[in-house]
Parts: structure tokens; sequence; C-alpha cells
């Protein structure tokens, strides 16, 4: 496991403009100073969207060996979605892993969103 | 000596054994052992942990190799078929003969995404997504959803430009060639093509979607035309960076070649154009 220094993404939008926010910040981020010290983990969350019960918050021990979230897990209907952060501070998920967004509240609601209602299968690193 | 072409000059008949030769090693397991490959690396490499196939200098080389023993996974089927690559500053909708449905059929319906015509429709029987991240076992795609756009040959020739290779922090946060190319920094090409297509395309099993192999065999056209206007360039770094692939360093999971080994694609094959 990586210790992905964690920065609070802050004044992003957390509303249904989220990922919008987060493609805009994505190309700025790169200029933000990196914090000295680890700063405090993103927000945890815990809400039903489009029908889906997405959470995230610091991880707790036993979860899957792969994921890269420095830490913090995000769960759909209970099921883990895979989540990484990148250096300038924004999240990608295995379901948009090629779109980064500015919190992991917005990586779980584009992934609730693509996934039209198909569950998350448990992750798997081979 | 394999010629890799662009996949709008191909023949009817080139298509038709590409996609025979797709088939065949989807039916024999061999096409999902590189879905399970390349989303391995993809949930593993990290920007500040050891990165390999992605937002890393190593990005470019691991996708030769690995284009490279996919191709010869192909030729075993069919020894006449090479990788064509997709120009997507050229063909740059979905109304581009790439998507018809002799060759690797359309976009997804409306209602849940799912491709409905060419091979690799669901209802075929023969692509069955087994590799996934998701309950569903339909290829999908979202060509272009919300009127996202495919990068323009300006953009191309702006990252062509960068001289240098690569830059520490060499990760998604890196200045210089490769993660421009990338996608992580500016304009955003690699990235942005995968994003377009939406679908599996756009999640760490992209491989499910053979347009993958396409992309990537532009993507490394790209890289070749690169060193050809900077003959003076190299890969970098050359030596001694923690988690990162230096030049003389083996790459995983073949532990047997370096990014030096790959930086003359001619050894392995050539373009139909001149680099």
């Amino acid at each position: 496991m990586s210790s992905i220094t964690r920065r609070r993404a802050l004044g992003v939008a957390a509303g249904a403009a989220g990922a919008a926010a987060g493609l805009a910040l994505a190309g700025q981020a790169v200029a933000a100073p990196r914090a000295a010290a680890p700063a405090a983990a993103p927000a945890s969350f815990d809400e039903v969207y489009q029908g889906r019960r997405i959470k995230g918050g610091p991880s707790g021990g036993g979860h899957h060996g792969g994921h890269h979230g420095g830490g913090y897990s995000v769960t759909i209907d209970g099921e883990e979605l895979h989540v990484m952060q990148n250096a300038d501070g924004t999240w990608i998920s295995v379901i948009n892993h090629y779109e980064p967004v500015a919190t992991p509240k917005a990586v779980a609601r584009a992934a609730v969103r693509e996934l039209q209602g198909a569950p998350l299968v448990p992750l798997t690193l081979a | 000596m394999t010629v890799r072409k662009n996949q709008a000059t191909l023949t009817a008949d080139e298509k038709r054994r590409f996609v025979n030769a797709l088939l065949e090693l989807k039916r024999s397991g061999q096409y999902d052992t590189f879905v399970t490959t390349h989303n391995a690396f993809i949930m593993s490499d990290t920007d500040n942990g050891d990165r390999v196939g992605h937002r890393s200098p190593s990005f470019l080389p691991w996708h030769r190799r690995f284009l490279i023993q996919f191709e010869q996974a192909l030729q075993s089927v069919d020894a006449t078929v090479t990788l064509p690559y997709w120009d997507w500053t050229a063909d740059r909708t979905s109304r581009s003969s790439l998507w018809a449905p002799d060759f690797l059929g359309g976009t997804g319906r409306a209602r849940d995404g799912q491709v409905t015509d060419g091979p690799f429709a669901r209802t075929g029987n023969r692509w069955t997504i087994n590799v996934r991240v998701d309950g569903r076992d339909y290829l999908r795609r979202d060509l272009g959803a919300g009127g996202r756009q495919l990068p323009t040959r300006a953009e191309v020739d702006s990252v062509l430009a960068m001289e240098t290779y690569d830059m520490a922090p060499w990760n998604s946060s890196s200045d210089g060639f490769r993660n421009h190319l990338e996608g992580w920094r500016g304009v955003n090409l690699h990235n942005r093509v995968h994003v377009w297509v939406g679908g599996q395309m756009a999640t760490g099993v992209s491989p499910n979607d053979p347009v993958f192999w396409m992309h990537h065999a532009f993507v490394d056209k790209l890289w070749a035309d690169w060193q050809a206007r900077h003959p003076r360039s190299t890969y970098l770094p050359a030596a001694g960076t923690a988690n990162v692939v230096d030049l003389g360093d083996t790459m995983r999971p073949w532990n047997d070649v370096t990014p030096a080994d790959m930086l003359d694609h001619t050894r392995h094959y050539t373009f139909d154009t001149a680099a």
C-alpha cells in the first residue's frame, strides 16, 4: 500500500455539478502547492444517490488488498468501489478510470451514473 | 514483416481476418488474460508507489510490449493479421467506418449502453464480458457522450512539440511529452479517447473493447512520431529512480524486457507511413 498524501479538495461544490467541477479542477490542481504535512482526509459521506447507497470514509482494517485511496474507502450498496487519489488531489475509480474528479463523493456519484443500476462485483487483483 | 496500417485503409478482407482472429482469441480464453493483466496494473500503479503500466515513464514502452504480445497472439491464429491503428484526430465521429457493422459495430443503445450490432454485440454470443467490475456481461459504448470531442491534430502537434520525454516526479503530475500524451495533464490525448468511447473503455477493464488495441496502436505511433521529431531526446529517467522503471530496468510482468529494448519499434513492426 502506497502512502498517498491526502489533501482536502477545498471549495468544490459537491452537488450534481461535482463531476464537472472536478474536471475543471483537474486542469489546475497541478499548480497547487503540496502541503508539507499530510492534510486531513476528505470528509466522510453517506447518502442515497439515484437509488444507490454510497458511503465514503476512512477505511478500517480488513478491506480488500488492491485499493489505493490512501486509507479512504468508498462503497456502493455495500460493495467496495476501487478508488485512487492522483498526485494533484483528484480522484478516479475503476469505473471511471481516465476522468479525474475532485472528491471521493464525486467519484462515487459518477460510478452510480455509469452503472445504470448494475451491481459492483467484488474487487479482484490478479 | 509486420506493417501496422491505418484502420481506415483496411480492405474488407483485412477487416474480416482481424475480427475473426479477435473472436478466436476470445473463444480460446486467451483474450481475457490480456484484460486481466491490464486491470491488475491499472489498479496497482499509483502516483506515490510502484508504477509501471500507467502514470509513469514506462506507460509507453509497457503498452508497446503489451501490444506486441497481443499482436503475436493474433498472428498465432492468422499470420496475416497485424494491429491496425485508429487515428482519432482524423476519424473523429461515430459515423466513421471504424464503427460500422462489418468492423467494430457502433455505439450503445440509450437504455443500457449495450452495443447491438457488429461482431462484438452480446446477442451474437461470441463476445461475453467475463473480466468485469460490475454485473453487466455485454459490451457497452457511449461514443461522444455529452458532446465530448476527440483530440484535434493541432492538439496532437502541440504535444509532439514537447522536447523532454518525461520529468520528475514521473507520475500523473509530471510535465513533458509522456504525461501530456497520456493525458493526466494539459490538452489530454490518450485519457480523453478512453472517455470519449465510454462503456468498458472508460474503466480499468478497457481492453474488453477491441478498439483498445487500435487506440493504443495510434498512441504508440505517436511515440514513434515524437522520436522522429526529437532525435536528440530519449527515454527518461536514466537510472536510480525509486518506484519508477528506469531506462535499463526490467518491466513487470515480463521481467525480461526494458524500456531500452522497446525504443526502436522497427525491430518488431513498421507503420504504413514513415514515422
